[in-house]
């Protein structure tokens, strides 16, 4: 358990890293759900190419598709995108709150060693 | 991999800011994320060598980490491992990071670069459905933030 959960935020990392794929669940999260053809249309690149970006993002549970007759809708799995904001949050607040009190406290170390340098 | 990147520019030289990060009076000072108390800081301050912090918030909660030095350049870099723990037993299974700090002289002082890694995954997992909305693009924001390298920069 401990271990999927490890391979799923690094997974969800690693799937936004790309532009494209960024764009993909961007319109998603906005649209609830959208057919593959739609999903391709904005972008310069051929439906293989969009194709091959689901997959990705589908192999990291970021997406979920499903198939009525000859239409693929995509939809967005809402759960690792939290698990990775949480992560972030977490530790982006606590180092971001520590690093204000470092700098007040070096910076008033500084000027103490100033004033005996002098 | 999954981080968190931190870049601040100090106004104070790098071994005032290296003493900041590897002495206890130094740790005690600063460590937190409010103005409650630090309560504790071991420091072995060698490769191999382990340290623990514990620090009570303002709400009355207190927290200890713990983890191992595992690469130390004296006014540069720090390297180490953590992981929450209570009464000195790891909080919950299989949550540790790895912290880099990395100090660079610059011209006002020193510029400190923290790179905050999970090598595994905390062991609680929220999943709610309901009330999710928007995270995806506060998440892609910060992403992009950190992709550029400037994470959380402040002047």
């Amino acid at each position: 358990m401990v271990n999927y959960r490890h391979g799923q935020l690094d997974r969800t990392f690693a799937a936004l890293v790309d532009p494209t794929r960024r764009a993909i669940l961007a319109r998603l999260e906005r649209e609830q759900s959208a057919t593959v053809s739609d999903l391709a249309k904005p972008f310069a690149i051929k439906l293989p190419a969009v194709m091959k970006h689901l997959d990705v993002l589908d192999e990291a549970r970021l997406i979920v598709r499903s198939k009525q007759g000859r239409t693929v809708t995509v939809r967005l799995r809402p759960e690792p995108i939290k698990q990775a904001m949480d992560w972030l949050s977490r530790y982006e607040r606590f180092w971001s709150k520590s690093f204000d009190r470092l700098a007040t406290y070096v910076e008033r170390k500084e000027a103490e060693a100033r004033r005996r340098e002098r | 991999m999954t981080s968190l990147t931190l870049v601040r520019r100090i106004k104070a030289r790098p071994s005032i800011v290296f003493e900041a990060l590897t002495t206890s009076e130094g740790i005690t000072s600063w460590w937190g994320p409010d103005a409650g108390p630090a309560l504790l800081a071991e420091l072995d301050v060698r490769v191999g060598g382990r340290y623990r912090v514990r620090f009570r918030m303002l709400d009355g909660s207190e927290h200890e980490s713990a983890g191992e030095y595992l690469e130390i350049v004296p006014n540069k870099r720090l390297v180490m491992t953590s992981q929450w723990t209570v009464g000195g037993e790891p909080e919950e299974a299989g949550n540790i990071s790895r912290l880099e700090f990395h100090l660079e002289p610059i011209d006002i002082g020193t510029k400190l670069t923290l790179t905050h890694a999970q090598l595994k995954t905390e062991a609680s997992c929220v999943s709610h459905e309901r009330g999710w909305t928007g995270a995806l693009d506060k998440l892609m924001h910060r992403f992009s933030l950190a992709s550029a390298g400037d994470h959380g920069e402040r002047g």
